[in-house]
């Protein structure tokens, strides 16, 4: 410190304190505690909480392999998989025409604006609750959940492609269209060979995330390896349960790989 | 409509390949225009340069010729059409006559060399070609024609991001020529390049134009390679043309007259 102070109103301070966020910080720290006892949320009651988990993973193991069971998993399994694979053929085809008429670039604007506010709506919820909409709208089984799955696709591929398609760059789209080339000659020889390594990338990743989802639609009612887990865990077979997680991580891990693989294969 | 229908059938015979401008005004906002009723009458033959300082309006004169940037108020007569009236269809078909050649090459990177020259041929070909790549045999021959007369001969298949700026240019100038075009547009083509790809570029399009007979129209900055190459020049500043003769006739005090200052004649 110096010994002279300086008069105040020249010192500058290079870091002044932001004291709306300290006081939003200070909120929130507060509201967890109340929230906490609100809730019943104690010690004791975690302790209660371990034991009867420690019984519950007692009564999975070992896994249940029996033939009946492993037919079950099988068969629920195998519909998921085609639920993913068909939700994301389907979302991969719509979601171009959907993500290119929501791209401001390109787009009108009123088409643009409608086009987003759609995507909007189709992201708004999380797929499980899609999910109940569609159970409740066409049934139980496999299509409820594709159609659920679909939607999640739309909404998340649209908006990529959007996107990727407002931050291509113009100036090939320029000189394409001053060939005297058609909107839709633009689209294909100067848009999408912008855009496609990315929607190869996103696409790839959207079938991993069916694929996960897919078990997720089954629990409330769409069809698959969820209905087939559901089933299980009302039966109390907690060995069933154990065989379908690991059927299901596993599955989930190849479909990590082979979508980390087509990515690589398209960049 | 009828009056449209006589017109295009009309384009195919008229063999004039001469440009009339008149009054061709622009405003990216209202009230400060950067084009200020220019009238301008070429030849259907021959090498204009326009020259000028930056932001004088050069760029959007020659884009407002095939309607990237539309005009604010004005005409342009080119084989028999008013090219400022056109729209939808009629302009695509006015558009696949007119070449143009772009500052910064405006290639498809991702595409092949051949793939961005083809795509010359798009106001001519159905969608589901270039969609399939099944251009026609015809198409393909002469792409591969022009990009043996740009010394690109080797280079067909290889991706547009691969090569060099002036190999580049020269991709955009053979994109530009399949379109088989009347008129030819160049953007400051040599704006990107060092000085000698710049002489070679020019001389290229100066070539190629002559060798085709059809007018050619090219921004630049380089007066140097204005003076070499153009058969007439355009000087032009803010948003005027203050200068139009043949290069011989282009004096210092033009220079001083389209660049204002004059330590840089120094």
């Amino acid at each position: 410190m110096s010994d002279v102070p300086l008069p105040a109103r020249t010192r500058r301070d290079a870091f002044p304190p932001n004291w709306p966020a300290r006081i939003g910080l200070a909120l929130l720290a507060l509201y967890v505690v109340y929230a906490s006892t609100i809730l019943d949320v104690t010690w004791a009651r975690f302790l209660t909480g371990l034991e009867q988990g420690s019984r519950f993973l007692a009564r999975m193991f070992p896994p249940n392999m029996a033939a009946d069971k492993l037919a079950l998993l099988y068969s629920g399994m195998s519909e998921s998989l085609q639920i993913a694979i068909i939700a994301t053929a389907i979302g991969v085809l719509l979601s171009l025409p959907l993500g290119l008429a929501a791209a401001r670039n390109l787009a009108p604007p009123p088409l643009a604006w409608a086009s987003r506010a759609l995507i909007v709506a189709f992201r708004t919820f999380h797929p499980v609750i899609v999910a109940i909409l569609f159970v409740k709208a066409v049934g139980f089984g496999a299509l409820a959940g594709m159609l659920a799955l679909v939607v999640a696709s739309l909404g998340f591929l649209s908006k990529l492609v959007a996107e990727a398609v407002e931050e291509m760059s113009m100036k090939p789209v320029e000189a394409v269209r001053a060939t005297g080339a058609s909107f839709l000659a633009v689209v294909i020889m100067a848009v999408l060979p912008q855009v496609m390594a990315r929607f190869i990338g996103f696409s790839a990743y959207q079938l991993d995330s069916n694929l996960r989802n897919s078990a997720l639609v089954g629990l409330v009612g769409g069809g698959g390896i969820g209905a087939t887990l559901f089933t299980a865990f009302q039966r109390f077979d907690y060995d069933f349960v154990l065989t379908i997680v690991l059927a299901i991580i596993a599955v989930v891990m190849v479909g990590e790989v082979v979508s980390g693989f087509m990515r690589r294969l398209f960049q | 409509m009828d009056a449209a229908a006589g017109n295009s059938s009309a384009t195919d015979r008229v063999s004039d390949r001469s440009l009339h401008i008149r009054n061709l005004r622009k405003e990216y906002r209202a009230g400060e225009p950067v084009l200020r009723d220019v009238s301008l009458t070429l030849d259907g033959r021959g090498l204009t340069a326009i020259i000028g300082p930056s932001g004088t309006g050069k760029s959007t004169l020659v884009r407002c010729i095939n309607r990237l940037v539309e005009p604010t108020a004005g005409e342009i007569h080119f084989r028999g059409q008013d090219l400022v009236r056109l729209s939808g269809r009629e302009l695509r078909l006015a558009r696949r006559r007119i070449g143009m050649i772009f500052q910064e090459y405006n290639l498809v990177e991702r595409l092949s060399v051949i793939e961005n020259v083809l795509c010359g041929r798009l106001g001519y070909v159905p969608v589901w070609r270039a969609w399939l790549r099944k251009f026609t045999p015809t198409d393909i021959e002469r792409a591969f024609e022009l990009l043996d007369a740009v010394g690109l001969g080797g280079f067909a298949t290889q991706r547009a991001d691969q090569l060099s700026g002036g190999q580049r240019q020269r991709v955009g100038i053979a994109r530009a020529l399949m379109q088989e075009p009347d008129l030819l547009l160049a953007d400051e083509p040599t704006s990107s390049l060092d000085p000698k790809t710049s002489v070679e570029i020019m001389e290229l399009i100066a070539r190629r134009a002559d060798a085709s007979d059809i007018p050619a129209i090219v921004n630049i900055h380089n007066v140097e390679l204005a003076r070499r190459y153009a058969d007439r020049i355009i000087g032009m500043s803010k948003g005027e043309i203050v200068f139009d003769g043949p290069p011989d006739k282009l004096e210092d005090s033009h220079l001083l007259a389209i660049y204002g200052g004059e330590g840089w004649l120094e």
